[in-house]
Formats: C-alpha cells, sequence, structure tokens
C-alpha cells in the first residue's frame, strides 16, 4: 500500500491530467450525429498515430550501431506514419462528399 | 532555456489540435475544418518529438526521415487510390498498424531492460506489459476485423464450442504471466516476455473471431478506442503528455461510440463481445412452414414506386456488398422526377461500421437532409406509401418488437410494417446475420423481388424509365 500512496502523490499531475482529458474526451465528442460516426471514428483513428512521436524518441536515442532498436524503430515509425497520414487523407476524402451535397 | 519552450509549446499546440480538431469533427459544418486542425496538431507534434532536446542522443535523422517517407507516401495513396465502398476495411488496417507501432515500442523498451541498456521498475515494466497487451488486441483484432470485412474469413467458421471459455483463459495466462514478469523483473528470463507478447498477438485475434456481421460497427469502434489506449500507455513509457492526450482522447471516442452502437441495438458490451446473436434465445419462433412469400413482378414494383406520394428506402449491408448505392440514387432522381418524396431510413448499425450506410450514400450524392435517423423514419413510416428494403433484414424485423423469444427483442428497429406496402429487395430467402427468421416477409404488405441489389435496382431503373 505505502508504494501505491507514493505513486499517487509523486504523479499526481499526471494524474490529474489523465482524469480531465478522460472527461474532456467524452464531453468533446458525445451527441455526435450518425452523419459522421464514421468520419469521427476515423479521424480519432489517425490522432491515435501519435503513437509515432514514441518511435521518433526511441530511434533518436538509440546508439546507431544498435541496429535492432533502430530496424524495429524504423519499422515503427513508418507504421505510425501510415496510420497518421493515411487516417488524415481517409478522413478527409470523406468529408469532402458530404460538403459536396450541401450546395 | 527558449529552445525547450518552443518544443514544448509545440507539444501543447499539438495536443490543443487534437482536442479541438475532434470538437469540429462532431458537426457536419465543421467536420472537415476539424480533420485539418487535427492533422496539423499532428504535424505540429512530429516536429516537437524530431526536435525535442535530447542529450547525447545520436538523433539518426536518416532512419527517421527515410521511414516518414515511406510511411506518409504509402498512407497517403492507400488512402487516395481506397474504393469507398472499402472504407471500413481502410480504417480497420490503419487502426491496426497504429496498434502495431505501439507493439514495436513496447518490444524493443522490453528488449533494451533485458539487455540491461535501460533501467525500469516495477511501474516502468506494467506500462510496458500494458502497451504490449493492449497494442497487440488492436493489431491482430483490426487484422481479423479487416479479413472479415474483405471477405477472405468466414465468420462461422473461425470459432469453435466453448470459444468464449477458451478466450477467457487465454487472457487470464497472459496477464497472469504478465504479472509474474513485473514481479520477477530481469530474473524471469528472456523468453517470458516473448511468450507474453505472442499470447497477446494470438489473444487479439481470437478475441474477435466470434465477433460478426452485424456486430461489426461495435467492434470496429472498440478496436479503435484501443488502438488509442495503446498510444497513450506508450505515452506514459516516454514520459509525454501529448501521446497521453491524444490517446486518451481517442479511447474516450472510441468508447462513446462502442456505447452508442450498443445501444443502437439494446445489448450490452458483454453480450456483443461473447458474440451473443444467434446462440441465445432458442425459443424464438420458427416458420412454421405454411407461411408463403409473395412475390412481386417487375413491372409492378416499378408502377407501385412511381405512382406513389411518398417512398422510402432502406438501406443495409447489402447495399454495401452490391455496391448498388449509385442506382439507387437513379432510381432516388426518376421518382423525385415524378414529385415522389423519397427518403432513406438510416438505422445505426445498419452496415459494417457506425454510420457506413451514410459514406456510402454521400458518395452516390444523395443529399444528407434526406437521410433519416430511427425515430424520424419512425414517425414518417406511416404515412409513407411504399418502403423499399434495399440488404437490410435484422434492422426491420418485427421480431424484435413482438417476440419476446427472439434473440433480437427489445432492439430498436425500423417499423416498415407500418408502412401501406413493403418491398424487399433479397438474393434468397437466407436470414440475415442473426440467424433468424424475419416474420417480415411473410406479413400481408410485404413483396419480395428476389435478385442481386444492383441487378434489381438496375432492372427497376429501366422499368421504370418505360412507364
Amino acid at each position: 500500500m505505502e508504494t501505491f500512496y507514493q505513486f499517487f502523490n509523486t504523479n499526481l499531475i499526471l494524474i490529474y491530467l489523465l482524469i480531465f482529458t478522460i472527461i474532456l474526451g467524452f464531453e468533446v465528442i458525445s451527441k455526435v450525429p450518425t452523419i459522421l460516426h464514421t468520419p469521427l471514428m476515423s479521424g480519432a483513428n489517425a490522432v491515435s498515430g501519435v503513437v509515432i512521436v514514441g518511435a521518433i524518441l526511441l530511434v533518436r536515442e538509440s546508439a546507431p550501431d544498435d541496429y535492432f532498436s533502430l530496424i524495429l524503430g524504423f519499422l515503427g515509425v513508418v507504421l505510425g506514419m501510415v496510420n497518421a497520414a493515411g487516417g488524415f487523407v481517409v478522413t478527409d476524402r470523406m468529408l469532402e462528399m458530404f460538403k459536396k451535397k450541401k450546395k | 532555456m527558449a529552445y525547450n519552450f518552443y518544443v514544448n509549446l509545440a507539444y501543447l499546440l499539438g495536443a490543443v489540435g487534437f482536442v479541438w480538431g475532434l470538437r469540429l469533427l462532431s458537426s457536419p459544418d465543421s467536420a472537415r475544418r476539424g480533420n485539418f486542425i487535427a492533422g496539423l496538431g499532428m504535424g505540429l507534434s512530429i516536429i516537437a518529438a524530431l526536435f525535442a532536446p535530447m542529450e547525447g542522443a545520436a538523433n539518426n535523422y536518416g532512419w527517421i526521415v527515410g521511414a516518414m517517407a515511406v510511411g506518409a507516401i504509402v498512407g497517403y495513396l492507400a488512402a487516395k487510390k481506397v474504393k469507398m465502398t472499402a472504407m471500413p476495411q481502410m480504417v480497420s488496417i490503419f487502426n491496426g498498424l497504429g496498434g502495431a507501432c505501439a507493439v514495436v515500442l513496447a518490444g524493443v523498451e522490453l528488449y533494451l531492460f533485458y539487455h540491461g541498456k535501460r533501467m525500469l521498475d516495477t511501474g516502468g515494466l506494467v506500462i510496458i506489459l500494458l502497451t504490449l497487451l493492449i497494442g497487440a488486441v488492436a493489431f491482430t483484432g483490426s487484422m481479423l476485423a479487416y479479413a472479415k470485412l474483405e471477405g477472405l474469413v468466414d465468420d462461422r467458421k473461425v470459432t469453435f464450442r466453448g470459444h468464449n471459455i477458451v478466450n477467457n483463459l487465454m487472457l487470464l495466462v497472459t496477464v497472469g504471466l504478465g504479472v509474474w514478469l513485473c514481479v520477477e523483473g530481469k530474473e524471469s528470463g528472456t523468453t517470458l516476455p516473448i511468450v507474453v507478447g505472442i499470447l497477446a498477438l494470438i489473444y487479439g485475434f481470437s478475441f474477435v473471431a466470434p465477433i460478426g456481421g452485424a456486430d461489426m460497427p461495435v467492434v470496429i469502434s472498440l478496436l479503435n478506442s484501443f488502438s488509442g489506449l495503446s498510444a497513450a500507455a506508450a505515452g506514459l513509457i516516454y514520459g509525454n503528455n501529448l501521446m497521453l492526450v491524444g490517446g486518451i482522447l481517442v479511447g474516450a471516442s472510441g468508447t462513446i461510440l462502442t456505447v452508442l452502437m450498443c445501444n443502437a441495438m439494446n445489448r450490452s458490451l458483454l453480450n456483443v463481445l461473447i458474440g451473443g446473436f444467434g446462440t441465445s434465445g432458442t425459443s424464438a419462433a420458427k416458420a412454421t412452414g405454411d407461411q408463403v412469400v409473395k412475390e412481386v413482378t417487375m413491372n409492378d414494383a416499378a408502377i407501385q414506386l412511381y405512382y406513389s406520394q411518398s417512398a422510402m428506402i432502406v438501406p443495409g449491408y447489402g447495399l454495401a456488398v452490391a455496391q448498388a448505392q449509385k442506382v439507387c440514387k437513379e432510381i432516388d432522381d426518376l421518382l423525385e422526377a415524378n414529385g415522389v418524396d423519397v427518403k432513406y431510413a438510416i438505422h445505426p448499425v445498419a452496415g459494417r461500421m457506425p454510420g457506413h450506410m451514410n459514406v456510402l450514400l454521400a458518395e452516390a450524392d444523395v443529399p444528407y437532409p434526406k437521410l433519416l435517423d430511427l425515430e424520424d423514419a419512425n414517425s414518417a413510416l406511416p404515412n409513407t406509401d411504399i418502403v423499399v428494403i434495399v440488404g437490410a433484414n435484422d434492422v426491420v424485423n418485427p421480431a424484435a418488437e413482438d417476440d419476446p423469444g427472439s434473440p433480437i427483442y427489445g432492439m430498436p428497429v425500423l417499423k416498415v410494417w407500418e408502412a401501406k406496402n413493403v418491398i424487399v429487395l433479397k438474393r434468397s430467402m437466407r436470414s440475415g446475420y442473426a440467424g433468424i427468421e424475419n416474420p417480415l416477409f411473410f406479413h400481408d404488405r410485404t413483396r419480395m423481388l428476389f435478385g442481386d441489389a444492383k441487378d434489381t435496382l438496375t432492372k427497376l431503373v429501366a422499368e421504370i424509365k418505360t412507364l
């Protein structure tokens, strides 16, 4: 239990951030009209590509001769980038179709 | 100092971009701008990650820029080339790749830890294992979802008796081994983390295996939420608040969509996850055999449609399979030209992803005020002359209203039988995904028009033109 108390006390700001982001997430996205379910899902999916930031940091701190980390880090950056770039482009394509109809 | 400030500012603005972008994405008029702003946030975040001060880091920019170029080109081309009807598959793949990225990160961190290049306490190990587990489920789960949507895998062939028990056992073992690993730390040897990783990947497959057909929208939004959570967990590994915020936002949005989809079917998430459709409610009324369906000729159908006051089209997954959305719009135009008021009734879980029908019909240039949601459609149906059902089944099943023994009893459905006439376009008398009879087909007001949806609609267009 002592470890838990200590964890809580030292990571308080992080815990605030976590809880407020969850609340914010629910608030921001609730009451989405059906028509936007797919674009919202696809846009959110693109945002989850933010994991690329971790991959970039990993490659940057790898030793230049640590090929295991470098190759897997490379793969991580590729995967994250496909997720992010592809996600935003595909969402834009969908939304473009919705737009056209308004005129 | 100033350098540090700018990097942190870029991260902060990136996070604001995500929140603001998603906010704008939830309203039709601002959605496109929202997507752009979220994309901008991503760009800023990547720049910040590239230039964040790191003491003694080798940077290896060549590797990073190369990887980013490859990823950006592949992602861009895939997103531009994909057909609108294949959208659910594409979203699944992208989602899976995000999960795979988290798995790779966790794998490398574990490798560094076991080779003494990274010091980790128990908390650090827990976070890495969480990233590995959630990321792995998001990865292999999405890949199986893709295969199912693409029709590469038959829903019923990847499950077996007692599948759910095996699934739960596997999850238990995986988590148990993970806990053991966290407690033992380096003492456990390098085999253990590999076993945990492989088990997690298998679990992802196995977890999605029993879920299929009409439950696809639920599982896709759930997997979406998982990939967000894996990104958030990875953010904890690197102590990166931006990843945490972005990941949690996606986790929350995915969860909301999942809950919305479940509510639309009036089922609990648990019920969906164990693949409850078709396995419960064995007392469901079977067709008594003396019931006969009444067919309608192409000509009659055309006349009925053309000379009605109001028509409503109810699209389902069959529309997507047959890629009949454009022909649908053609009929719509022909009828509108004759003064018929044409509307579309969209059930929240029609299709294979949330809002699937909306995207398809938008592709065919159907203006979105013509799309009615469940409530509006149900209040308009009693005053509708004719309903055309294109490839929908379970979402128009009256058993959900009046047969307590039916597995879908209590699920809100489109009450098409309240309209004056119903024409059902159907390939055969096979039951829908739920594997249950649909009494609608035997209803007095229902007429059947057998054949492939696109074929039938094309013939119908030709028929209407002769009138």
